[in-house]
């Protein structure tokens, strides 16, 4: 991997892919703004979660517990939560895009699984951060646009389940722990937290048995780092 | 109108942990112990979220067009099929499912 790697072609399969899985959200977009009015939410305040959060993992949680009834403190939680990651892909990106200043407060909110993905796999410094800024701001309009539409859209709709839009997070979230099952030791800690979390279900109000689960992994976290350090 | 403060809380916890990563020195975040939570907490929730959201409305367990829509999903990620078509193929399904019944 030299220097030789940023040429006009190599920037020009970066945009491809930018573009590709910018398309990917965009379609995605559509069923979280759907899911979200569905969810009990306004229009506005989908598209402001989308604007201000951006990390759909995070979104489509945090709507999900407020949508089944949950307590605005545990929907709170659970965005947080799951967003948590985010800052160790910001540990990964900031060596690598050498921000300064107020720039590292827009390069802030692009964080996302996406970026950080395209960010690492290029060969060069330029081209990292020629990735970086171009999948961000890509993303950021397709998932906001793709949100809008999506909401709007569901506001017509007498009932999104009629298009399965209810399965849509389900799924998401599967397509994002697929990969992850493959880390050391969190297929046993995610089957734990799992059970704990369906245990608890008929038992304590909605939105506390993923904050459960969470506590799962911070004790297992806490059990087992001196063996995977 | 109630969601407000929970939407720009959460909004803003989010933005939060993203600069966090950018902004602090690498060794404050790299303990062996944050590094291993960090490394579990996703896994753990995401697996959590999927068999909750896909089983349960409120505090009820219930068996829906739902599973069937993961199932697809699930078949959709053994395939390695991209993000898209694994989300499209969940909704599709369940779709279809309501339908027929």
């Amino acid at each position: 991997m030299t220097a030789g790697d940023d040429t006009a072609a190599a920037r020009h399969a970066v945009l491809r892919n930018a573009a590709a899985i910018a398309l990917t959200t965009g379609a995605y977009a559509l069923s979280f703004g759907a899911v979200g009015v569905a969810g009990g939410l306004s229009v506005w305040q989908t598209c402001v979660l989308s604007l201000l959060m951006f990390s759909g993992g995070s979104q489509f949680a945090f709507v999900g517990v407020l949508g089944g009834g949950g307590a605005a403190g545990s929907a709170v939680s659970v965005a947080l939560l799951l967003g948590g990651r985010n800052a160790f892909y910001g540990i990964r990106l900031a060596p690598l895009l050498g921000v300064r200043g107020v720039r590292r407060v827009l390069a802030g909110h692009f964080v996302l699984d996406e970026t950080t993905a395209m960010t690492v796999a290029q060969g060069s410094t330029p081209l990292q951060r020629y990735a970086f800024w171009s999948t961000g701001p890509m993303l950021f309009a397709m998932w906001n646009l793709g949100t809008l539409v999506g909401a709007l859209g569901a506001g017509e709709l007498a009932d999104p389940r009629v298009l399965g839009m209810d399965a849509a997070a389900p799924a998401a979230f599967l397509a994002l722990l697929w990969p992850r099952l493959r880390e050391a030791g969190a297929v046993p800690v995610a089957l734990a937290g799992t059970a704990v979390c369906l245990a608890a279900v008929p038992f304590v109000p909605v939105g506390v048995p993923i904050l459960l689960a969470a506590g799962v992994a911070i004790v297992a976290g806490a059990v087992t780092y001196r063996r995977a350090s | 109108m109630s969601n407000w403060p929970a939407v720009l809380v959460a909004s803003v916890g989010t933005y939060a942990l993203k600069l966090l990563g950018i902004l602090v020195p690498e060794r404050v975040l790299n303990h062996p112990l944050v590094r291993r939570v960090a490394l579990l907490m996703p896994v753990t929730l995401l697996a959590a979220l999927v068999v909750l959201q896909t089983f349960s409305t409120g505090t009820r367990f219930v068996l829906d067009a739902r599973a069937a829509g993961l199932a697809a999903a699930l078949v959709a990620v053994i395939c390695r099929a991209p993000f898209l078509v694994v989300v499209v193929a969940a909704c599709v399904t369940s779709a279809l499912v309501r339908l027929l019944t």
